[in-house]
């Protein structure tokens, strides 16, 4: 693209990764911490688009890992708000520090 | 600079102010509804990187399917209004500082790479090129990771209708 190099937009998907990275050391909410991690698969994908679009324009492997990611999130959210709605039910909480009966 | 330089660095600041703002903010739904422009913004990212495709499907399959998804959860779960407890001021100090340590570390191995950017060739992309090679049975098809992502999403689906199903003698004892 004109004017814009690749490291700016690597500069931008590794201040979303990091982003969604302290939200996950932060929060204690289960709900909020999937969140991050939605955040940080998305920045995975930006990566993945712009390799594609500035080092192999010929290809199209790139937005193929991009699909495929984009899959794999949402069967992993959908899984994972099962598990929180079944927790919230036994616990009656979504908090991380409630759910401890596997802790060692 | 040129004007897509600046839509670029719009779409950039647009789409971290509204990130940190979903991992900061108190309220929880707020916080859905930030990471709703933040996935809003990274379409628009794609857009500006002339991946239509790509862009249609973060619209349908993030904003109008998983942060719907993670709004009913969050009123399914907990009165939206009640704001969260505040992290600990220790942990919100070390996060903050691994978070930062590996922003500069990461960014200054990308600034040293030193990419070779390859502008000789156009890059576009049509739906009819993607669906042809994913579907393509021969080299550089897609055909098996499409078929096993196929299984996947089957067996995630009836994976949280077990997972959230109510038992039987469950709904018995209650009524």
């Amino acid at each position: 693209m004109s004017g814009v190099p690749l490291t700016h937009i690597l500069y931008l998907s590794t201040a979303l990764f990091f982003i969604g990275m302290y939200g996950l050391f932060t929060r204690r909410n289960m709900i909020t911490m999937l969140m991050s991690i939605e955040l940080m698969l998305n920045s995975v994908n930006i990566n993945f688009v712009a390799f594609n679009k500035y080092l192999y324009p010929e290809k199209l492997d790139g937005i193929f890992f991009t699909l495929f990611i984009i899959t794999i999130a949402a069967a992993e959210a959908a899984v994972a708000i099962a598990i929180i709605i079944n927790l919230y039910r036994s616990h009656n909480s979504i908090d991380v520090e409630d759910a401890a009966e596997m802790k060692f | 600079m040129s004007a897509s330089a600046i839509i670029f660095y719009l779409i950039a600041a647009f789409i971290l102010g509204a990130g940190i703002l979903a991992v900061t903010t108190r309220k929880i739904f707020r916080s859905a509804i930030w990471l709703l422009f933040s996935l809003v913004g990274i379409a628009a990212l794609y857009f500006w990187m002339q991946v239509e495709f790509i862009a249609a499907v973060q619209i349908i399959v993030y904003v109008g399917g998983i942060v719907i998804l993670i709004i009913f959860s969050i009123f399914l779960t907990q009165q939206s209004g009640k704001e969260m407890a505040k992290p600990a001021l220790q942990k919100n100090i070390f996060s903050a500082l691994a978070a930062l340590f590996g922003v500069a570390f990461i960014g200054k191995l990308i600034s040293e790479y030193g990419f070779t950017e390859d502008q000789s060739k156009p890059f576009n992309v049509g739906v009819g090129d993607i669906g042809t090679q994913m579907l393509s049975t021969t080299e550089h098809g897609y055909i098996l990771p499409f078929e096993v992502v196929s299984m996947l999403l089957l067996a995630a689906m009836i994976g949280c209708i077990v997972i959230a199903m109510k038992s039987k003698d469950n709904i018995i004892s209650k009524s």
